[in-house]
């Protein structure tokens, strides 16, 4: 009966270019609400009965094609619903502005696209067979592309989306290939499951080094990432929120997928996983700090959250591979729940950021200040995002960062030299991540929200429309919910976990702990409240004043030109780490005979190594190559015609001395 | 408890204790130890003034930034005692909670739109990351020492099992009176007493608080001189030990504690602010030595 209901959905949505532009987000809304209650309850019974949903989907290619929910795919269902649905409520405010300007059939094609992201996410996620996954997942690829080429009638979107475009079909490539490889050795079935077989046989590490390239571009860990800094900016707010919140998610679905099925042989992969998680994790977030787009920088922060998840994942197989339990249980325990924080705060800020361009129409930061005057809410919600991705308590970024360090910590004494060096890497790795991350996000709060405006457009900004405030309410109710009581958590958390590690009992052991941080959380609370209290208490007796900020008794400058700058915020990390975050400098000096000076600009700007080498560099080159073989494009018929004659001569002459 | 009454009670003596032994050594007349209890005792009396440019944040921060650091003490046993809240992995929790405060008070600082403040704040952000590995490193040696994850039972096991771990003691202490020196911006990464601003950490962030808000930062100071101090007690006291001896022995090695700080900050120049990073990244790698020490002492590095 579900399936049936299901599959009405998806043909339904067709109907979406049939509404005024006006109706469409209420139809949208209605094909997702079917589709979100649908594949929950799917969910929520693979947790209910501990084991899988299996239902007959469509025939295909004459055998029936199945969904397929395990615990790790109900997971995965759950993250994406929750993030889509606060992407869909968001897009309500945040599309109001374009519809001027955009006709109906435009809006239709976006609210298809969203909904068909939102499909192929959780048909990614369900289905098991190869050649399925593999159209499903260029269906994700396609959608999400047209959702980023949105407002195309600027030029640098279109080609920010055809990049997008091309590196996402060089994913796919490396996945068929790996697909392809399995079936062709093995002669199994052509699916996941298929994959056992090989693993089974063979050497898991080289196909299992494809499938973490094909996954890896899409996830963004570096160095494939050089798609996600652009992807994002270019997006609609509600749309990078789901693409960062959930889409790239998929990658590490991917990745989780295949390694459920790989059981011996571990070590190299996990030490794979955990050093590029590492550089990903500690290049993302030194990036992240140089940006001066809000939207960039959230991007590279995606990337150094993947690289948490991948530290949380690569130390659990880690774990597998050592026998060390404790280490593999909250390795991955870590390393899924901070999917799920990093869906909810990610998102959060995506939005909160989307809300303060569409009220000041810039996204650079340096423009901005002051804002948490002109927008109250949308400044908390964006510092509660900040506060839970830079890992601070009593926020849900914690809960996972604690748990990984837990497991790194537990396991020192137990294991080996070998596995003892890799955790100190990855516990100093994970600390300096944290404390980069409270360097980047006290920036970015304090430029775009505290201090005097720095331009008209900042002073002009007012607080947003109700539908771009409610989602924020649901998110920040998930952050603070997961901070205080992470236990609840727990139980559907070590049966996903129980899928990779056989038993669970370091998350049992870890409960008690869970609980004395909620009651520490509890604690810090109550203090603040005591001592909030008795200031106020203290304040009724006294003159409380406003003055004038205190800059050395000089009161005659403009407040806005003496502020920091998130330039000049950045720059003793800068000189530190100037090879890697590559910021240049452009400043015309001074001329000997230059005695009156001319007016002057002074530019910084950062590029990212990784993509000039991988993709900038040969790009250029390719195009040089290209552009010397289109001498042949002369635009003249004859020529043409030439070439024609040529290519008959030449097959004529080879079948003649029979070569071909 | 009583673990957190002892650093209560010592925090209140601590600044005195430095600011004595200072003026001792530049042949000043002393202040009574309790002058900076009595500075705080007239804070509170007075009123506030807030600057117009600054909002919600910059009135909650010192109150969050007071309340982390008080929360921090729950966690800290002194020899046998635990602290009042004790589980598995505390410092992490430890760790993040004075980030959490630290993180409000950079951001109040950027609030007041002051440029002077904003100077503060970013070094002080820079300064606590590039520390924090060295206090991980640190209790990671500890832990695969003891095969234990929380405050408590790590110092508790620590000179249990061999006499060895006195040599991963004292290169602890080393690190974590610099540690303290960091937390606390004192010498040599940031001097309390200069006279400019431009040459500020912690100080120059602090300008436009007044009243209430500077007296409870100037008590979460103490409270956190407090804490590095029994953190590094614990690193000597043998839990073996009788109460009393314990007792004296915290006690001891509290004020020799304070006095160390007064002969640093009394002898010792500040660092050129450029060398600062450098400075602190070599606090981790001496806790790197550390770790190092530990796997040849458990015989996971085997020498010969």
């Amino acid at each position: 009966m579900s399936i049936i209901i299901f599959k009405v959905a998806l043909i339904l949505s067709i109907f979406q270019f049939a509404f005024s532009k006006k109706l469409q987000f209420y139809f949208s809304a209605f094909i997702q609400t079917i589709i979100i209650a649908i594949s929950s309850y799917w969910a929520i019974s693979a947790f209910s009965i501990s084991s899988k949903v299996i239902l007959p989907f469509i025939p295909f290619l004459g055998t029936s094609l199945n969904i397929e929910v395990d615990q790790l795919s109900a997971f995965f269902i759950l993250v994406i619903n929750f993030t889509v649905l606060t992407g869909l409520i968001y897009s309500k405010g945040y599309l109001q502005p374009y519809f001027k300007r955009k006709s109906k059939v435009e809006i239709a094609w976006h609210y298809f696209n969203f909904v068909w992201l939102h499909i192929s996410m959780l048909l990614v996620v369900m289905l098991r067979d190869a050649l399925a996954f593999l159209i499903i997942w260029e269906i994700m690829s396609l959608t999400s592309f047209f959702l980023v080429i949105f407002e195309t009638e600027k030029k640098e979107t279109i080609t920010i989306g055809i990049k997008y475009l091309i590196q996402m079909h060089i994913g796919v490539v490396f996945l068929m290939l790996a697909f392809i490889w399995a079936y062709v050795q093995t002669g199994a079935e052509f699916s996941f499951d298929g994959l056992a077989v090989y693993f089974q046989t063979h050497n898991p590490f080289y196909l299992f080094i494809l499938f973490f390239v094909g996954f890896g571009i899409k996830a963004g860990f570096i160095p494939f990432h050089s798609w996600l800094p652009h992807a994002h900016p270019a997006a609609p707010s509600h749309v990078s929120g789901v693409m960062s919140g959930v889409m790239i998610k998929m990658g590490i679905y991917g990745i989780l997928r295949v390694l459920m099925y790989i059981h011996h042989d571990l070590f190299g992969i996990g030490i794979f996983i955990l050093i590029i998680s590492l550089t990903s994790g500690l290049i993302g977030v030194s990036l992240a700090i140089v940006q001066h787009d809000v939207k960039k920088l959230l991007a590279y922060h995606s990337i150094e959250n993947i690289g948490i998840i991948g530290i949380g994942i690569g130390l659990g197989v880690i774990g597998l591979a050592k026998d060390i339990p404790v280490l593999a249980v909250l390795g991955f325990g870590g390393g899924i729940l901070h999917i799920l924080n990093h869906s909810l705060f990610k998102s959060l800020l995506f939005y909160t950021a989307g809300s303060v361009y569409t009220k000041t129409h810039t996204r650079n930061i340096e423009q901005l200040g002051g804002l948490i005057k002109k927008m109250p809410k949308t400044a908390l919600f964006f510092l509660l995002g900040a506060l839970a991705i830079s890992g601070l308590p009593p926020f849900n970024g914690f809960i996972s960062e604690f748990i990984i360090y837990s497991g790194m910590f537990k396991s020192l004494y137990a294991s080996g030299l070998n596995t003892d060096i890799i955790i100190l890497f990855s516990f100093s790795g994970l600390a300096i991540i944290g404390g980069l991350a409270i360097f980047c996000f006290t920036k970015v709060f304090s430029i775009i929200f505290l201090g005097t405006p720095r331009s008209e457009k900042a002073e002009e900004a007012s607080e947003v429309s109700a539908s771009m405030i409610i989602p924020n309410f649901f998110i920040g109710f998930m952050i603070l919910l997961i901070g205080f009581a992470p236990i609840l958590f727990m139980q559907p958390l070590s049966q996903i976990v129980s899928a990779f590690t056989g038993e669970t009992s370091a998350i049992q052991q870890i409960i008690p702990t869970l609980n004395n941080i909620s009651l520490s959380s509890g604690i810090l609370i109550a203090i603040i409240g005591i001592v909030w209290l008795l200031r106020t208490w203290q304040q009724k007796k006294q003159i409380v004043s406003q003055k004038a900020t205190w800059g050395c008794a000089y009161t005659g400058a403009n407040p806005a030109l003496h502020q920091y700058t998130a330039t000049s915020y950045a720059d003793n990390f800068v000189q530190l780490s100037s090879k890697l975050v590559n910021v240049k400098k452009d400043f015309n000096n001074f001329d000997e005979d230059e005695i009156f000076p001319k007016e002057r600009e002074f530019k910084t700007h950062s590029s990212d190594i990784f993509e000039n080498i991988l993709i900038t560099f040969p790009g250029n080159k390719l195009i040089v190559w290209l552009r010397k073989i289109a001498v042949f494009q002369t635009g003249k018929i004859q020529h043409y015609l030439l070439y024609a004659l040529i290519f008959i001569f030449v097959i004529a002459l080879l079948t003649y001395l029979n070569w071909i | 408890m009583i673990s957190f009454l002892l650093i209560l009670l010592s925090a209140l003596f601590f600044v005195g204790i430095i600011n004595k032994t200072k003026s001792k050594i530049a042949a000043r007349k002393m202040p009574s130890v309790f002058q900076a209890v009595f500075d705080v005792v007239r804070l509170f009396k007075k009123g506030s003034i807030y600057s117009t440019t600054t909002s919600v944040i910059f009135k909650i921060a010192p109150i969050i930034y007071f309340s982390t650091v008080l929360m921090a003490v729950l966690f800290v046993p002194i020899g046998s005692q635990k602290g009042l809240l004790s589980f598995d992995g505390d410092f992490v929790f430890f760790a993040y909670m004075l980030a959490l405060g630290k993180f409000m008070m950079i951001i109040a600082a950027m609030d007041t739109g002051s440029g002077f403040e904003g100077m503060g704040a970013n070094r002080e952000a820079l300064y606590s990351m590039l520390v924090e590995p060295a206090f991980f490193i640190l209790i990671g040696s500890m832990a695969l020492f003891t095969n234990n994850i929380s405050f408590h039972d790590l110092y508790a096991n620590l000179h249990i099992s061999s006499n060895l771990s006195y040599t991963i003691s004292i290169v602890s202490i080393y690190i974590l009176i610099y540690i303290a020196m960091v937390e606390n911006s004192r010498m040599p990464i940031d001097d309390p007493k200069t006279h400019l601003e431009l040459t500020m950490v912690h100080e120059v962030m602090v300008l436009d608080n007044s009243g209430f808000d500077l007296g409870l930062i100037h008590i979460a100071t103490w409270l956190k001189f407090a804490i590095y101090g029994s953190l590094i007690s614990d690193f000597i006291i043998n839990t073996a030990w009788q109460w009393y001896y314990q007792l004296v022995a915290f006690i001891g090695i509290q004020i020799i504690f304070a006095m160390l700080i007064g002969l640093l900050e009394a002898f010792r120049a500040r660092n050129k602010m450029e060398k600062n990073p450098q400075w602190l990244i070599m606090l981790s790698a001496i806790a790197v030595v550390v770790f190092l020490t530990t796997l040849i002492i458990t015989n996971k590095i085997i020498l010969n």
